[in-house]
């Protein structure tokens, strides 16, 4: 019988598991350091804020790997030995393998900051990095200010958690406007008013210049770049993203980027290693996809890939249209097909916004301004259909079907007040167009005659 | 490593901390329940229309006032910080007070309601004197046990129901749905039948009285509606009363399944029902302790569908004791109404197991075969059996039983006594027919589903922490499955709580409604056909 190994039991690892068992009667077996059971990493900010225990966070009961015949085995893969088809865990235990699959996720970032590795500096990414968080920051007594450095979304999570237990949080954020490498302006703009609501220090365009040591070693205060200005502190946060966890590999002869490097079948350069998930590096992107992306679902969808092709059945890797979702505070956001910020925007990319005058509500939508195509959409706290969004893509339907149907994607739950009309009015307004909304239709959205 | 420490202090770190507004609601709503213990212990006040207004207006001005700090000053959203630090939420020692002394309530005001101060064929003391002088004005009579825990009840959905809208004051559907029942409790359930009483003995209904009548509660879930003093009041109470009959019958054939079809249950469990009400105000902070265990699951199938089968017997039962033989005198004998159960029962399960066979789990399919067998024997065993006796039981026995172990029992000590440990809708999910019928049919006949929002959910695990029906939507949802379950009460908390807006009540199409191999979207679509081949 055939041995799978996977290294890391995150969602790419567990989803390759859960799927060539279902397809097969192989060994499966996953080797993880962190737990002993899947957990979703996405949640760990609720276990902190007190709104889930540990155990809500689990996906399956415990029995559930057992019934399902797939072992898992505590430890960290030290050495990978492609050539006897052998792992080393923790040193010292050794494990064959007849297939490999590296599902090893990420790791936070450091930029060789001065005092990045002093008691009291944490990223926050692993259960062991929540443990920690308890232990640098369990009240508002213990931890009488934090900063956080890196504006992104594991530090406006890091932020809001802290925020749970009334602790003054201070975030630096490199950039001039919050995460505004990815949000337009507009967007970015409003969720910075929403950082200082929830009464956070935001400092934007700060960059951290050291973190300073008290005698004992643990973290004093940071030193500001721009201003020499001295924030005195007991925790740093280190939430400047993440990057492939994929040290112990060095040694091993597996082709390396900043991340392991795959073809389109998750295949490494190595015969029967396969790489998926945060760790995984793509020769080439796909589209416009970045070629390490770090996000939940494509961990899931290369699980089921690699499932596939290891079950004889090989297939390439296709994601299909790009979408994503977060929650900023109280806001939440969803994105479908492509919308750049006013950094990366293609030439032919032209945007429309729409923002409620009170409420934190806005949308924009992106379309190509040659052929009016519909490229993306961003939306903040309207919730959008992401069937209909794939499906209006997928046709490649143009800016002002979009704008016409727009309340067939509408997600909210029922009787929520609808923004439509104005969307789409300003819309009219903005480019001169006279277009009559629809009216929501349960035919048109779940298409059956 | 958990650190947070779990003491029972009042006192402590955010987010479980008291304010000190929050210290002083407390103390004021324990001073209104103090005036009722107080009563309970005899010492008589001598104003007791005034003494009762102080006391429900202390317990509900407390009850708001501690609701308004907690949630005006901050931002709208979900508001569930520190719910699993707090003793009382998280069935640490004040979870378990409180549970207990529910529990010790309910059982006094089941069996031994003279603690309460009722006294047999004379004049009220202690608690329910105190409630005399609302019950004259209202009905014109003296308080029971019962209409003190009608008012209790009442101002419980008032004043938590104020605390849920601010809550979720985000949220439309949860506000107006949160309207609707402190709606239906303080008219339906508290204020008409007691104006009801006012008629009794009036010309209008032919000098008739009618029985204490809550419209909105339905058989099953009143399983006395069809008892044969009701049936005799109703006659015996002119046209009012006949139409009251004629509506309690077309409540449950008629009603309750066209808008189960077009709303799901939802439109009675958490819009109408008063068990409800309580369960989504005041028993909102036991949402999550509901358990999501695949045994719970199991253990729960049983015990709801054995309700029901217990609860048609002995509705069956009763009713045919007091009907006649005689064909000449009534049309509906004690066999036509046997033979027209029968047949009832027959045509139900001949179009589930012809039309809905597929969708039903296997143990479901056994469980409605066995049932239906257990009941056709029995029935036949009438046609066997002598005079006096339905079935083999005396249908008396059976009545008394069932409202001692359900009515009682289950609805009351165990399914609000235990609030605090086993979740708000223990009643609901564990024993209450009416929601296992409308269940049965929300399953499979209705155009109500949850539907979740293609490849968005990350498995995060709030939907299926406060689904207080215990329901792991997180199963569904992260296969990108629609959620169609029997259970659900359509509160609308599992959406409210999605960070990634992945869930969306909605009534739709029947067709694919139930699409257990929904594609996960996003991915390949060449992929997802092979996923989702068996």
């Amino acid at each position: 019988m055939e041995n799978i190994v996977i290294i890391g039991n995150g969602i790419a690892g567990v989803s390759a598991a859960r799927h060539i068992r279902k397809l097969s009667d192989k060994r499966i077996i996953i080797i993880s350091g962190e737990t002993d059971y899947f957990f979703s990493r996405t949640a760990l900010m609720y276990v902190y804020m007190g709104h889930m225990k540990f155990e809500h966070i689990q996906p399956y009961e415990n029995w559930f790997w057992e019934k399902n015949r797939i072992e898992l085995v505590r430890g960290y893969v030290t050495q990978v030995s492609p050539e006897e088809k052998q792992l080393t865990i923790d040193g010292s235990r050794a494990i064959n393998y007849d297939k490999l699959i590296i599902a090893t996720g990420s790791k936070p970032n450091k930029f060789g900051w001065p005092g990045q590795d002093l008691h009291g500096v944490q990223g926050l990414y692993s259960k062991q990095d929540l443990d920690l968080l308890e232990v640098n920051a369990p009240n508002k007594e213990v931890c009488k200010r934090a900063v956080i450095v890196g504006g992104g979304l594991i530090g406006i999570e890091l932020a809001e958690m802290l925020r749970s237990r009334d602790i003054p949080v201070t975030f630096l954020v490199r950039e001039n406007s919050f995460w505004n490498g990815v949000l337009p302006n507009g967007e970015s703009q409003m969720i910075n008013e929403h950082i200082l609501e929830h009464h956070i220090d935001l400092r934007l365009g700060t960059n951290l210049k050291e973190i300073v040591a008290d005698e004992k070693g643990r973290v004093k205060s940071v030193v500001i770049a721009e201003t020499g200005e001295e924030l005195s502190c007991d925790i740093v946060g280190l939430t400047a993203g993440v990057t492939p966890n994929i040290d112990f590999l060095k040694d091993s002869g597996i082709e390396l980027g900043r991340g392991v490097k795959v073809n389109r079948f998750l295949e490494t350069n190595v015969e029967d290693i396969y790489a998926i998930g945060d760790c995984a590096e793509q020769h080439e992107s796909i589209g416009n996809r970045r070629p390490i992306e770090a996000v939940w679902y494509t961990g899931r969808m290369m699980g089921e890939t690699v499932a596939q092709t290891i079950c004889g059945n090989k297939i390439e890797y296709k994601p299909g249209h790009w979408f994503n979702s977060a929650k900023f505070l109280d806001i939440e956001y969803q994105t479908y097909g492509w919308v750049f910020s006013e950094r990366g925007k293609k030439e032919y990319e032209k945007h429309f916004h729409w923002r409620h005058p009170q409420e934190k509500l806005c949308i924009t939508v992106a379309f190509n301004k040659d052929n009016n195509q519909f490229l993306g959409l961003n939306t903040f706290g309207i919730r959008m259909r992401h069937q209909v969004f794939d499906r209006w893509l997928t046709e490649e339907r143009d800016v002002d079907y979009v704008m016409e149907h727009l309340a067939d994607a509408n997600f909210d739950p029922e009787f929520y007040k609808n923004y439509e009309l104005e969307i789409v009015s300003k819309f009219n307004n903005d480019f001169g167009k006279s277009i009559n909304p629809k009216k929501k239709s349960i035919k048109r959205i779940f298409q059956f005659s | 490593m958990s650190t947070y420490d779990r003491s029972m202090a009042l006192t402590g770190q955010p987010p479980k901390i008291l304010s000190r507004n929050q210290k002083i609601a407390t103390l004021i709503g324990m001073a209104g329940l103090m005036i009722i213990l107080l009563t309970a212990f005899n010492v008589d006040f001598p104003n007791k229309g005034l003494w009762l207004s102080i006391s429900l207006s202390a317990i509900s001005a407390g009850t708001i006032w501690f609701a308004w700090d907690a949630y005006s000053q901050k931002l709208p959203g979900i508001k569930n910080d520190g719910v699993w630090f707090k003793s009382i939420s998280s069935k640490g020692l004040w979870g378990w007070v409180a549970g207990i002394a529910l529990t010790g309530f309910y059982i006094i005001l089941y069996f031994y309601p003279e603690y309460l101060g009722l006294v047999k064929g004379g004049s009220n003391k202690g608690v329910i004197a105190l409630f005399d002088p609302l019950s004259k004005l209202l009905s014109g009579n003296l308080a029971s046990q019962w209409f003190v825990y009608g008012t209790l009840y009442t101002v419980a959905i008032l004043a938590f129901g104020i605390k849920f809208l601010w809550k979720y004051r985000h949220n439309r559907y949860e506000k107006i749905r949160t309207m609707s029942v402190m709606f239906f409790q303080t008219a339906f359930a508290f204020i008409i039948p007691e104006l009801m009483a006012r008629l009794n003995g009036d010309k209008i209904l032919n000098g008739g009285s009618l029985p204490y009548y809550d419209l909105k509660n339905v058989w099953p879930l009143n399983y006395y509606n069809f008892e044969g003093y009701r049936i005799k009041a109703f006659l015996s109470s002119g046209d009012i009363g006949f139409a009251l009959l004629v509506f309690g019958i077309l409540s449950v054939f008629v009603i309750t399944p066209i808008l189960t079809y077009k709303f799901g249950k939802r439109w009675y469990c958490s819009w109408v029902c008063g068990c409800g009400g309580l369960a989504e105000t005041a028993g909102d902070s036991f949402r999550q302790l509901s358990d999501k265990t695949v045994k719970a699951w199991n253990v729960e199938r049983w015990v709801v569908h054995s309700v029901v089968v217990f609860v048609t017997l002995m509705t069956t039962a009763v009713i045919y004791s007091y009907l006649g033989t005689d064909t000449s005198k009534y049309w509906l004998t004690k066999s036509t109404f046997l033979i027209g159960v029968a047949v009832l029962l027959t045509t139900v399960f001949a179009w589930v197991m012809l039309f809905k066979r597929q969708q039903l789990q296997k143990d479901a399919q056994y469980g409605a075969i066995g049932y239906f067998v257990i009941i056709m024997a029995l029935i036949g065993i009438h046609f066997f059996s002598g005079d006096g006796n339905v079935f083999l039981f005396k249908s008396e026995t059976l009545r008394k039983s069932y409202s001692f172990l359900i009515g009682s029992i289950f609805s009351g000590v165990i399914g609000t006594g235990f609030y605090p440990i086993f979740g708000n809708r223990v009643w609901c999910r564990f024993g209450c027919p009416m929601a296992a019928m409308m269940g049965f049919q929300q399953r499979l006949f209705s155009k109500f589903r949850i539907t979740t929002n293609g490849g968005q959910c990350i498995s995060c695990g709030n939907c299926s922490t406060y689904c207080e029906m215990g329901i792991d939507v997180r199963a569904y949802a992260q296969k990108g499955e629609n959620i169609v379950r029997s259970s659900c009460v359509g509160c609308g908390i599992c959406s409210a709580v999605c960070p990634r807006g992945v869930l969306k009540l909605e009534n739709g199409p029947l067709e694919g409604r139930i699409d257990s191999n929904q594609v996960l979207l996003g991915n390949d679509v060449d992929l997802m056909t092979l996923v989702n081949k068996k």
